[in-house]
């Protein structure tokens, strides 16, 4: 079989409807008597409801209904656990989930609390002023470890605390290696992630048809299925009778997943109950409290190494702030806790976390999902060490990495996906020898940096190394089916956030069916057109539904050549697969098309075979036994203002190794995102809430998203180590980019601005230029 | 009160449109998606600074949800709709989609129009002219390079076929 399309950078199918505006965008889905809900959203962050008169909102022109938690009775349910506790001895674990509306406690500002469902938005927003709420405050919780004193408010009063999960995992002696070490780091980290921020917002539509009894919610989700059968069982209906569709969806990066978000509850219930289509579109000021975020966590952690730099272990103890409730479970911290360990030799390892109850919005997972958190720690704690070990920060790297004989490597704890942690293969080596190739590494601090340093300039290098667990299970699946016009329709469960698969997946059809990339329609996100499977999330889209589609596309390959050989009456080894035919080998003239095979598998008289199916088509699903895990290595070069801290970055190097590539192009798209997300995290994107839990920067001119002045021309280049737990070889690569910025940014500033001649640690991200300055001004007094 | 209303006469990509009784506080960005049926243009921040609304108004670039309705009575629009001519795309959508310059395409309609119009008044910009005439749109999927590349290879495109 050729592979013209699997590995080339092919161009996108999809660009061209996104380009002429042509996309369907929730916010486009415009229906016959539609009407528009607007959500009274807490303006504090705790306080209890003591009650609320929304008779003068009834009676504001246009106002179709308003709703209370009271009104929804029995439909009033918190929403489900996500993600139960993983298998791992001792946990603690208090689920407390989100409810559709407030009822008696608000526990973060911007939870709803009342709905107004109007004719149009403006209307509908009109009547929320004229909602009287009654509310007794209540101090707020905002302070990781004020929260967990003993006369710390409570988030959840039934707790009788803050403590959301409690988790120890370990491997080796930790306290053994420590005693044997020629050198103990211990520090304080504080690593805070930000909110994602897609440019477009949440939104859900939906649309009860009363006489035949379906449901039709569009949703800005990147889990469809799961949305389905979760809402078709809070309704109360057959899944069956639910059909969630996610469209183009404007970037989702995590909080977009499966939340059961209050208005993806209400807006089906209203729909029924007014019998007339409904449309919630969230504002970039809901967004900000609305949609998940994902926030800090503070690390007390200690490295234990040998004179040569070699690591003996780790330690760490750390708080993750969950917000408000914990509908995600434990993913966030777990993340940290196992990517911690990164691509190092890390004999031995004592980690324990205790997640915390804030009076913030809910945190869940974010491109990255607490990797950056744990990433930041070690890398941190290296570079601490090689400097008190008087080694290169590049050379304590490479003398732990784990060696290409050592795989699959059996990291022993327990990660998100339940299995012991092990990585299936990699070749990490090379990897960092190419970034510090690229970076031009060596020379940058034997010559140019001094003569830089020389003239007046602050500059700085660094690398940094990471992974990044990928594809994890349970499965996803594909249909594929050739139709009679020779098009080939490709239908799975997941859906799509501008990741491409709507050319990737068609790149793989492509080859197995011998037909034109352009020649195949991928369908995601629509669960009439597949009803099974998980969704985008966890950088799992192209490992999983990626080998669902190859596994679809053979089977129907199979089921064409055995139809063709039946016509030809030659063997199938005889046939060639190509242009959209299949042709005798050496009689390229003796052809039959696709399109006529899919007629004749579905033929009008006489019998299909017993032991047969009709129709060129397949479906087939993948569930790979555990998550391939990618590796990669960040370097840069930085610039820093020394009166005004202003950073630029003047290199950046990514070597990346996501197993086998199906697109290239995609790949550095996703690559060049992730960085994008990275530097943003690193120092432009702060959630300042004040000791009230309010966000004091909820808007985009105050919360800095990266422009293109600030991101850079990233170079790129890849090593390709198949996985072997899939047959396309391929891992994720949707995280990479993002995963090991924060801890490379704070290295560069330090060498660029030389901190550790004035004992000057980052310890911290985000950084910014005021931030800098706080910290040098402090460190001068 | 009753609301204030305007009847509105515009042109949106040379067809003209007349609305009666449109309300003065009615956005430009939601008439054009809501009344006119043209959803390409998106809406990202309803506050001017994501530029994913953006549209041309006689030739120039504005954001679209930081004007009303009204205001733009009797000018000339144009919108992502209608920057291809038929099924010929413009040199920028075309260079767009030769560079992978879009991953989720909801903040591309603003790129298309603004870069559209810098490219208008600056044909052989540099790349840093470039990337300052973009860091007023914001994008969170593709870290700006590809857009850069496709930006400077439309400009190139744009001076070989200008008459």
């Amino acid at each position: 079989m050729t592979t013209r399309f699997f590995g080339a950078p092919v161009k996108r199918n999809e660009d061209r409807k996104l380009l002429t505006g042509q996309g369907l965008f929730i916010d486009d889905v415009q229906l016959p008597g539609m009407l528009h809900v607007a959500f009274l959203r807490s303006q504090v962050a705790h306080a209890r409801l003591r009650g609320i008169d929304a008779s003068a909102a009834l009676k504001c022109p246009g106002v179709v209904a308003v709703y209370t938690a009271a009104d929804f009775g029995a439909y009033w349910q918190p929403g489900p656990v996500l993600v139960p506790p993983p298998p791992i001895a001792g946990i603690v674990f208090n689920p407390r989930t989100q409810v559709p509306l407030v009822k008696d406690k608000v526990r973060h500002v911007g939870e709803p609390i009342a709905i107004v469902v109007a004719e149009n938005r403006y209307l509908a927003e009109d009547a929320l002023d004229e909602i009287v709420v009654d509310l007794e405050p209540l101090p707020a919780v905002v302070d990781l470890e004020q929260a967990l004193q003993a006369d710390a408010a409570t988030v959840h009063d039934d707790l009788g605390g803050n403590v959301a999960s409690h988790v120890h995992q370990a491997k080796g002696d930790y306290a053994g290696a420590a005693a044997k070490a020629a050198l103990v780091v211990k520090r304080r980290f504080h690593y805070e992630h930000g909110i994602s921020s897609p440019i477009e917002t949440r939104g859900v539509v939906a649309q009860w048809n009363a006489r035949s009894e379906q449901m039709t919610i569009w949703d800005t989700t990147q889990a469809p299925v799961f949305v389905r059968n979760g809402l078709a069982s809070i309704l109360g209906l057959g899944e069956r009778q639910v059909r969630v569709i996610a469209p183009f969806v404007g970037g989702g990066f995590g909080p977009k997943i499966m939340m059961f978000y209050p208005e993806e509850v209400a807006l089906p219930w209203i729909a029924m109950r007014l019998n007339r289509p409904v449309k919630w579109i969230e504002d970039r000021l809901e967004h900000f409290f609305a949609t998940t975020h994902e926030r800090g966590q503070i690390h007390d952690a200690e490295i234990a190494l040998a004179r040569d730099g070699r690591i003996l272990g780790v330690k760490d103890v750390f708080l993750h702030d969950t917000g408000a409730y914990n509908p995600y479970g434990l993913t966030v911290p777990i993340n940290s806790q196992c990517t911690l360990l990164g691509p190092y030799v890390i004999p031995a390892y004592d980690s324990t976390f205790t997640a915390v109850f804030t009076n913030l919005p809910i945190v869940t997972p974010y491109r990255g999902a607490g990797r950056q958190h744990g990433v930041f720690v070690i890398e941190r704690l290296l570079d601490l060490a090689a400097h008190e070990l008087g080694i290169d920060p590049a050379e304590i790297r490479r003398r732990n990495l784990i060696p290409p004989v050592a795989f699959p490597y059996k990291n022993e704890i327990i990660y998100q996906d339940f299995k012991p942690l092990e990585y299936d293969s990699g070749n990490y080596e090379p990897v960092l020898d190419k970034a510090l190739t690229a970076i031009g590494y060596h020379d940058f601090i034997r010559y140019e940096q001094p003569k830089l340093r020389a003239e007046g300039r602050r500059v700085g290098i660094a690398v940094a190394c990471y992974v990044e667990g990928t594809g994890i299970g349970p499965y996803e699946g594909a249909k594929i089916q050739v139709q009679t016009n020779g098009k080939v329709s490709v239908a799975t469960g997941i859906g799509t956030q501008g990741q491409g698969h709507f050319t990737s997946f068609a790149q793989i059809v492509a080859d197995a069916l011998g037909v034109d990339v352009t020649e195949v329609d991928i369908v995601t996100g629509d669960t009439d057109q597949f009803y099974w499977g998980a969704g985008t999330f966890a950088s799992r889209g192209a490992v999983v539904a990626g080998n669902a589609v190859s596994e679809a596309a053979h089977a129907v390959r199979k089921k064409a050549l055995k139809l063709a050989s039946d016509v030809f009456e030659c063997a199938e080894d005889d046939l060639v697969v190509a242009d959209g035919k299949i042709s005798i080998t050496g009689i390229p003239e003796k052809f039959i098309r696709l399109g006529e095979l899919a007629q004749r598998a579905n033929p009008m008289r006489g019998a299909v075979t017993p032991g047969t199916e009709p129709g060129l088509e397949s479906t087939q699903y993948f569930g790979p036994a555990s998550g391939s895990t990618a590796n990669g290595v960040h370097a840069t070069i930085v610039e820093v203002d020394p009166l005004t801290f202003d950073l630029k970055i003047l290199r950046y190097v990514v070597v990346h190794d996501c197993g086998t590539v199906i697109n290239p192009l995609i790949l550095e798209g996703q690559i060049h995102g992730g960085v994008a997300q990275g530097i943003g995290n690193a120092f432009y994107e702060k959630l300042c809430f004040d000791g009230q839990g309010q966000l004091m920067n909820a808007s985009l001119a105050d919360y800095l998203l990266p422009t293109a002045l600030e991101v850079p021309r990233m170079e790129l280049d890849h090593t390709v180590t198949p996985s072997p737990l899939n047959s396309l070889g391929i891992k994720g690569a949707g995280e990479a980019g993002a995963i090991p910025v924060g801890p490379l940014i704070a290295q560069a500033i330090e060498d660029a601005l030389e901190l550790k001649r004035q004992k000057i640690e980052l310890l911290e991200i985000p950084l910014s230029p005021s931030r800098l300055f706080e910290l040098i001004r402090k460190a001068a007094t | 009160m009753p609301p204030d209303v305007h009847d509105i006469e515009l042109s949106v990509n040379g067809a003209a449109h007349r609305r009666r009784g449109v309300e003065s506080r009615m956005l430009l960005s939601d008439f054009l998606r809501h009344e006119l049926s043209l959803a390409g243009t998106h809406v990202g921040c309803e506050h001017g600074v994501c530029g994913a609304c953006t549209v041309l108004l006689d030739g120039l670039p504005v954001r679209s949800c930081l004007m009303l309705a009204v205001q733009a009575s009797g000018r000339e629009l144009t919108t992502v709709e209608g920057l291809a001519s038929g099924s010929e795309l413009h040199p920028i959508q075309k260079a767009m989609h030769e560079h992978h310059g879009l991953q989720c395409g909801y903040c591309t309609p603003g790129i298309l129009m603004t870069m559209a119009a810098f490219l208008k008044d600056n044909p052989v910009p540099s790349e840093e002219e470039v990337r300052e005439a973009l860091s007023g749109n914001l994008c969170r999927c593709t870290g700006y390079q590809n857009i850069v590349d496709a930006m400077l290879d439309a400009a190139r495109a744009m001076r070989t076929t200008a008459p």
